[in-house]
Formats: C-alpha cells, structure tokens, sequence
C-alpha cells in the first residue's frame, strides 16, 4: 500500500502516529506530492493525506487511515471509539481549522485563536476528568487517541494554547506526545519549526467554513439530565426537611464594612471608567455588571464583602474634552461623574462606594507609593524629544500637534499617525509641525521623564504569580495576556507626563509634570477606599485576609496584572494584590462594534429611555455576557430570550406556582407528602443548586444562570405532569396530591427568588414580596435547596413578573438606535456648545449617506495615488487633492466628528 | 430528522423496541441513552450501535478493508453531506460519487453496507431537490 502525504498537511501527523501499527502486516511506501496534486481520481478537491490500497481503493479520511492501520494490528471497533471519531470529524476539525487558520495564514494570535477551539478543548478535559481514565476509551491508548492527538498537536505544542486550567487534558497531551511513535510523527511534519511547518499547505487551503460569516452564538448547550443515586436523593430529603432552622443566623450589617480574621473577606473593584465618556452596553457588562453580580452573591454567601468603583478624571483627554466643551478639567469631571453615578443608579450597581480618582487622598497615596519606589531604587530618569508650543506654554501631547508627513508628504499628518499612508510617526520627526491650538509652530525641546523600572521588577512579579496564579480564578485570556507581556519582556515605561490635570510628582524638577494616568489610576481603589474608610489600609495592606477579585475587559489586563502588582511589589509595603482577575472579552452590537461617534448602539443613559425595566437589561447582558468569546447584542435575541426564557419560562413557573396556592389553597401553602417522584426532582433541584455555586464561585457568571433557567424548566415540568389544577376537583388523595405538587413548586419558586438576587434584584425583591419570605431566607442563599415555605405561610398577593416585548416595538428601537440618533446628538452639539459655522451646514446623515461618502473618499484616493503615480501636472494633482479634502471634511462632518481632533485614539 | 432516519433504520434492521432519542445543540445532533452504560452521542455512532443490537455487524465490513471504507463513508455522510446547502459544493459532491460508483455496485464494491443506507438517506433531500429543479 502507498501512502501520499503533503508538506505540512496537518492529517499526516496521526497518520504517521498510526502505521506503526501496522508495521510488519504490510508494506507501506511513502510519497510526498505537491499540496494541489490530484492523487484521487474521483475526488475533484485535492486531499491528503491518501492511503491506496494494494486492491486500488483509496482511504482519503485521516481518520480511516488510522483505523484501517489499527485493524490491521487486531484492534476490534467499539462504541466510544466511533463516538470520539465522529465527534472529531463533525465538531472538532471544523473549529480546528479556524483556529489553524487565524493562528498560522491570518497571523492572529491569543483567544482570537484559543476561542473556536475553547469549548471542544474544555469536552475533553471534561471527559477525561469524569471518567478517570487515563485516556479518551479506556485504560490504553487506542486509535482516538491518536487521531485526536494528531489533530490537536500543532496547535498545543505551543503552550500558550493548552490552557492551564484543563489538568486531565494537559496531562492526556503530555503522556502521548512522549511516546514514541508520536515523537517521530511530530518531528517529521513540524521538523523543529513549529506551527510554521504547516504554513506551506494551509495557505493552499480554501478559508475554512467556520470563518464564513460565523455567527456568534449565544446558544447554551444542552443541558444533560444525570442520574441520582439513593443516597444522593435521601441526602437532598434530609436537608430539605431541615428548612430554615439549618441556616446560620443573619450577619448584622457592618458600617464601614471591614476585614474580620478568620472570615471570608472579599474585595471586589470594577475597572474604574473613564470620566469624559458616557459607557455602552459592552462597558457596563464587561465590568461594572458583572463585578455587581458577584458582589450581590458573595453578600448572600454571607461573605464580608465590599465593592469599591468610581470614575478615573485625570489625563489629556479630560483636558481635551474640557477645551471643547468651554470647560475647566474639573468642571467636566463633576459633569461627567454625575451622569456616570446615575447610570450605575438607574442598573441597580451595589457599589459600597462609587468614587473619583481627583481627591486628595489619591495625591497621597500616589505619591506615596512614588516615594517608595523612588527611594528603592525602581524609577529610573531619563530624556525624551518633545515638542513644546512657547505661545501655549505647554508640551504638546500627540493629539495637540500636526503637520507634514515625513514620509509621504501629506499635510494633515497628525502627532502619531499618518493618516494618508498610515505610517506611525514619532511628533519630532513631523515637517512644518504646528499647534493644533494656537497654529504656531513649536520647538523640539527635552524634557526629563521618569520611568518605572520593569525589568527590574520583573523577578518579583514572576515569583508572585508563580504563586497566585494556580489554584486561582484569573480569566484564560488574563492569563494569556500576563504570560505573553512576559515572553516578550518587560521593558521601562514613562509614567510622567507635561501636563497640569494630574497628579503632581513630588520631586524637584519636576514640578510642573504630573504622573501618566495609567500609573496612578489603578491606585484609584485604593485612594476611593480611602474616601471610603480610614481604615482602608485593612483592605488593601491585609494580603493574608483579603481575598481581592478585580473585573475589566480584556484590554485592562496589563494594568492590573502587571504595572500594579510591580508598582506594590516594588514599594514593599505589604499590599493586597489581585487573587482573582476576572477578564471578559468584547461584546458587539448587532453586527458591528459600538460607535459614540456614528451614534450606533445603546449607551447607557438611553437605556432608560427605552422602557425596557433595568432588570430585564440586566438578565439579557448577564446572559450574552462575553465569557470565554466575544458575543453579540441584538434586539431580535433580546426579544426572544424575554418572551422565552423570561416570560414563559421563569415568569410563567413562578407566577403559576403562587396562583395556586391563592386559588386552591386560600394563599396558605398546603400540607406536603412527597413521594418518591417528588425526591427525585428535590435532588434534581439541589444538583442544580450546587451546581450554580459552584459556577459563582468560579465567577462563571453567564452559565450560572443558565442554572436558575434550567430549575424553572424542571419546575414547569413538573406542574405540567402531575396537573395540580385537575387534581384538586378530584378525589381526597388527588386533592393531597394537588397540595404536594403545589406546596413543593412554591418553595421552588422561593429558592428562584433567591437565585436570582444577584442578576435581576428587582424583580427578586418582588417575588419575596408576593411569596412573603421570611427575611432571613431573602438574605442569605444555602448551598442546599431547603423548605422555606413549611405548611401553613401565608403567601401575599400574586400578580405577573414580566411583560412580553412586542416585535414592532423591538424594530422601533433597533432603528433608533441603529446610527439613527446620530442626527439628535449632532444636533444636541450644535445646540449646547457653539462650534464653528461648519456644523450648522450639516443637514441630515444617515448610515447610507455616510457609506456613500466613504466610497467617494475611497475612488477620490485612487485618483490622486495615480496622478501621482504618472508624476502629472502639479496644479491638476493639487486640485485633486483638494477635492479628497474637501470629501474628507464631509465625511468627517457626517459622522458627527468634531474637525479639529483627529480620530479618537485607543483608549489608555 | 435524526431521530426519524435512525427509527427507520430500526424498523429495516428488523429491531422491536423503539428507542426514545433526544436532540443535542443547534445542529440537532441525536442522542441515545441505553440501558446498560451511558449515552451514545452523534448519527453513525448510535447507527453502527444498532447494527451490533440486531447482530448485523456483517453490515459494517467484514475484512479491515471494508471496515474502513464503512467508516469513511459514514464520516463523510455527516461531514460532507449533512450540513452542505451550498448549491456548487452539492454539485461537486454528486458528481464525485458518480465517478466513484462508476465501477461499483455499493460504496464498498459488491456488498451492501450500512454505508449505503445512511448515504442514501443523506442524498435523499438533494435528489428530491434536483429532480424539482430541473422540472422547472
């Protein structure tokens, strides 16, 4: 038999694994042909790896290859090994390519590359892991195990990709890529060079299907119903019959809210927004919502708990904001943190304190921590070019200047970026530079810059993560995001900056400088702490007792998991460092991304406007909440998910379960006599329960409530089978019967009520409220489902928790918010702040307008790149260019940017 | 749909017991719980599983040969086959397994095999399919 193999074709790499297996049974000839070549006359797709056989067929699976080489060797087929084959034909290979494809021909890297393969990775480690096995069919390593290591190897031989947290599938991976036939497999196709050796042959490859407009999906799989044992059931019987009486009593509520020894004390911040912006959806989930979540439950956990947040107001783009508004920075900041205060308000954020960073404790704990740093050693000074404005008296930050691109000539290049050919340009090497300001020319002059020493540092913080990070519950991608900052090394940062709005830097010669917002903002928690308590210094120098979870997107993870703990490592002054970094990934809206400027999506002062109740805002966000992979916001899902798992779902069990105990049982909850029916579902209910605790633990905010979902599904079930509602026209056994099915389903209901706290507080208080729970049972959340509603409670008045959300109601709102409320904010600029005559002149701009612009500004480019090109006349290029302007200024008009900042830059 | 095609094969491998099956995920994928052990997950799995139960493993291969392009037919059908709603990849796909059954009775050559029942059941949609389109 022949085998036909291609350079870098990844199914050659279990297949070589493989034919060991066969050795000695046949005789196997190897050839390599080019990865177009054609060696299967019926196949009109060029494949390989391709096995003939001495009878002529072809073997054109990678897995078939394989097998046909283990029955060879007298391997007989059974069930598990089929099943992993087919799950890795259907499941796995697709989402390997994509990820094979963004890794090795797109360049991508990180979670763009780790996010397709995420989930199948998590089904093996999973699977190893229940079953305790060493491997994927048993207690030998047998045929899938070789066609999935094969698979995966190129992609996990790179560290970076094989998450720590999957231990079974670490270890699984380790074991067979040390075994021989592996060994030699790998070297053969990788030939030392890693994932590159594939590069050949991908790039040959047609874009796998997964990247065709893949949809991001908010599905949840499906839930598995697992089987209880006796013990298990009995278990969950004693307990539920314990009730109340089983709960710890209440813990008074402390004011301030401060450490105790020997408890649980948990710090919680969120990442503090930036002052001068009004936060979207994606901000308030990403950080704010979901710290709020956590926050709630560990106070139902009884944990000592404080959540601390405040707007971040240093900086030049507060200054800048201030320029344009007519504002001084400090005027802006108490503007912007008003509405920032009354957003949080209107989401029901459970702050202890929401806070700012301009206060005097942050100027003395900032400086402070300086001192220390400065004093050991761990701040170096250092001479930096900058551009200086006379008539301004000012150095000029990279947005204050422009002027003629050193490469390409353009004259609008702006202090950090060509616009035209997009070249980055440090601002002393612009031509004819110019002070965005006041139009005259500035002066390359030096200033002295401090910078802190990372690399020196760099020993402490490996040592301290070495120690944190196992066993903890920072997020894969800040893991990711911390080890590749790392690889790359750390290299000494500027944390000064000419500027006035900030906090001063307490050494001489440099009065007139203030430190760089990203150095002092992340002290924020601390100094907002302060304002807090004096006695802040028990939370954040009190490592030993605190247990400290910070929670930001993904782009702030460099802040906290490394310039911060190297600022306290370095000042040596027994700080708290973060023990759990929570990290999520974008969210998207619709289809595109959030866009202030375009005026596309849902910001968080509009949302109220919508009628839509907070809390109905929170459970959509909580349940796309961008856990893992970025998701997507869109109102036809929003719609879907109230009416569905809202409205007929959760609203509807609860609603129905209350109803009967007013009409059946005059609002007093009937006289249970469970049978074993019943005890089976109290378990069900108590898995699930443990198994939400579990998942809020591991701060898995967005599968934790698919657990609340999946009890009221159980619950409707049950309704449904055992029809309370005819029972109790019945016979006295039927009537009890009735009671039973009743009495149970209200106590699932309170256990929801519960649950469902620290997502949807509002509309938790108005369960508690219609049921009458007892406070205590409102208060705190057990790890076991108990009866908290005994025979004979008087339950309140029951009415319906949720509206159902109309479809032309949805499509009204998804066109305002579309792009369309574009024209109202230009015109709220126009109104508010008196700009230059310019923007009067614009009318209305829709999305298609503004595409239409865009295309126009596209061919004018052309036009002049090829003018340029046949070196034509000089006055007839001029006055093309002049036109690409002219279009420009129209564009940028149209889409409601303000002509004298350029585009906004990324944000710190 | 899973569900359907595995009852018929049910029915056609002469099985009594109907088996319940539910559906996994967004692409439906079917599932079985037997009695004796855990479930079986995906379309030739829980297949093949049945074709054991009637004690017609004869339908799966009876050399390593045949067992082998059993298997890779099967893969394809729920690769290649199910799944594929582009018209030009269906296209491509027929007309590859035309020049493959060229010289051949069934996928394995002259032995009718759990191959052939399942492709026939996946192509079954494309060939309704074309025959209306070319009536139009």
């Amino acid at each position: 038999m022949r085998l036909f193999v291609s350079e870098g074709a990844p199914g050659t790499l279990p297949v070589l694994a493989a034919a060991g297996r066969a050795q000695g049974r046949a005789e196997l000839l190897i050839s390599t042909v080019g990865p177009e070549e054609h060696v299967v006359p019926f196949l009109t797709r060029p494949k390989v790896p391709v096995l003939q056989l001495d009878s002529g067929n072809y073997l054109f699976s990678t897995s078939a290859i394989c097998r046909y080489f283990f029955l060879l060797s007298g391997w007989e087929q059974d069930d598990l090994t089929n099943q992993w084959l087919e799950w890795e034909a259907t499941e796995l290979q697709p989402a390997l390519s994509a990820a094979l494809y963004y890794l090795v021909v797109q360049g991508k890297k990180g979670e763009d590359v780790l996010g397709p393969v995420r989930r199948a990775l998590t089904h093996i480690d999973h699977s190893l892991s229940r079953r305790s096995c060493p491997f994927l069919a048993g207690e030998t390593e047998s045929l899938a195990d070789i066609v999935l290591w094969g698979a995966l190897y190129p992609l996990l031989q790179d560290p970076a990709y094989l998450p720590e947290e999957l231990g079974a599938l670490h270890s699984w991976f380790q074991t067979l890529s040390s075994q021989e036939p592996c060994q030699r497999a790998a070297e053969t196709v990788l030939k030392q060079q890693g994932i590159l050796a594939l590069r050949p042959y991908l790039q040959k490859q047609p874009q796998p299907s997964l990247l065709e407009g893949r949809a991001v999906s908010n599905e949840p799989e499906e839930e598995e119903l697992v089987t209880l044992s006796e013990e298990e059931i009995a278990m969950a019987v004693t307990t539920w019959e314990k009730g109340l009486g089983s709960l710890p009593p209440l813990r008074p509520k402390q004011n301030p809210v401060l450490p105790v020894a020997g408890e649980r004390n948990v710090l919680i911040t969120s990442a503090l927004p930036y002052v001068n912006n009004v936060p979207h959806l994606g901000n308030i989930i990403g950080c704010v919502l979901s710290a709020d979540v956590f926050a709630r439950y560990s106070r139902l956990r009884q944990w000592n708990t404080l959540y601390v947040c405040g707007t971040d107001e240093y900086g030049t783009a507060t200054e800048t904001k201030a320029m344009e508004e007519g504002l001084t920075p400090q005027e802006i900041c108490d503007k912007y943190h008003v509405i920032h205060a009354d957003i949080y308000r209107w989401f029901n954020i459970s702050f202890d304190i929401f806070g700012r960073t301009t206060t005097p404790q942050q100027t003395e704990i900032t400086q402070d921590i300086f001192q220390r740093l400065w004093n050991r050693g761990f701040v170096l000074q250092d001479t930096v070019e900058q551009l200086r404005c006379e008539r301004c008296a000012r150095f000029l930050a990279d947005r204050f200047v422009e002027g003629v691109c050193p490469f390409c000539g353009y004259e609008e290049a702006r202090g950090d970026q060509c616009d035209k050919c997009g070249k980055l340009i440090n601002a002393i090497e612009l031509k004819k530079p110019q002070c965005k300001v006041c139009r005259s020319c500035p002066v390359v002059k030096s200033s002295r810059h401090l910078f802190l020493d990372l690399p020196k540092l760099e020993d402490q913080l490996e040592e301290w993560l070495g120690k944190t990070l196992p066993g903890s519950d920072w997020t894969p991608n800040a893991r990711f995001i911390i080890r590749s900052w790392l690889r790359d090394g750390l290299k000494p940062r500027c944390i000064t900056r000419d500027l006035k709005w900030g906090t001063p830097v307490p050494l001489e010669g440099y009065e007139d400088k203030v430190f760089y917002v990203w150095f002092d903002a992340t002290f924020g928690y601390l100094s907002i702490t302060a304002n807090y308590t004096d006695q802040w210094e028990r939370w954040w120098k009190n490592p030993e007792q605190v247990n400290l979870y910070q929670f930001m997107a993904k782009d702030n993870v460099p802040f906290h998991g490394l310039v911060f703990p190297c600022s306290a490592l370095g000042a040596e002054d027994n700080y708290t460092l973060v023990s759990h970094l929570i990290a999520t990934e974008y969210l998207n809206y619709e289809d595109g991304k959030f866009s202030k400027s375009r005026g596309v999506g849902v910001f968080g002062d509009m949302a109220q406007d919508t009628g839509i109740p907070a809390d109905i805002w929170r459970f959509y966000l909580l349940y796309i909440r961008p856990e893992g992979q970025d998701s997507a916001f869109s109102w036809t899902d929003m719609l879907l998910k109230n009416n569905s798992e809202l409205l007929n779902n959760l609203g509807n069990f609860i609603n129905r379960a209350g109803m009967f105990v007013s009409k059946f049982f005059g609002g007093s909850v009937p006289k249970m006599v469970l049978t074993s029916d019943d005890q089976r579902l109290l378990a069900h209910v108590t898995l699930e329960l443990q198994h939400y605790h579990q998942l809020l633990e591991k701060v898995r905010i967005r599968d934790a409530l698919r657990s609340i979902l999946t009890i009221s599904r159980h619950g409707n079930q049950y309704i449904q089978v055992n029809e309370p509602w005819k029972r109790i026209k019945g016979s006295e056994a039927d009537r009890q019967r009735a009671g039973t099915v009743t009495g149970l389903a209200v106590n699932i209901a309170a256990l929801l009520s519960i649950m469902l706290q620290p997502y949807m507080p509002t509309v938790s208080s108005t369960i508690s409220a219609q049921l009458q729970l007892p406070p205590l049972a409102c208060s705190v959340l057990p790890t076991d489902f108990l009866c908290t509603l005994p025979a004979g409670h008087h339950i309140g008045t029951v009415s319906p928790l949720f509206q159902k959300l109309e479809n032309d109601q949805i499509e009204s709102l998804r066109q305002r918010f579309g792009g369309g409320q574009m024209e109202e904010s230009l015109a709220l600029k126009a109104k508010v702040f008196p700009k230059p005559a310019a923007v009067e002149t614009v009318t209305t701009a829709g999305p298609q307008q503004i595409q239409e612009l865009m295309d126009e500004v596209t061919k004018q480019g052309n036009i002049v790149r090829e003018l340029k090109a046949q070196k034509a006349d000089k006055n007839q290029v001029a006055a093309e260019v002049a036109k690409l302007l002219d279009l420009k200024k129209q564009l940028a008009l149209a889409e409601g940017k303000p002509l004298e900042t350029p585009k906004s830059k990324k944000k710190k | 749909m899973a569900a359907a095609e595995l009852a018929l094969l049910e029915k056609s491998l002469g099985l009594s017991k109907g088996n319940k099956y539910s559906a996994q995920g967004e692409r439906q994928i079917p599932v079985l719980q037997t009695n004796n052990g855990p479930s079986l997950t995906g379309l030739t799995t829980i297949a093949a599983h049945l074709v054991k139960q009637a004690n017609k493993e004869y339908l799966l291969g009876s050399t390593a040969e045949e067992k082998a392009i059993v298997q890779q037919w099967l893969e394809y059908r729920v690769t290649r086959v199910d799944g594929n709603s582009n018209k030009d990849d269906i296209r491509i796909l027929l007309k590859d397994l035309n020049s493959y059954l060229e010289d051949k009775v069934y996928l394995t050559g002259y032995n009718f095999t759990l191959a052939d029942i399942l492709l026939y059941y996946g192509l079954h949609r494309f060939i309704i399919l074309e025959k209306f389109t070319q009536g139009c």
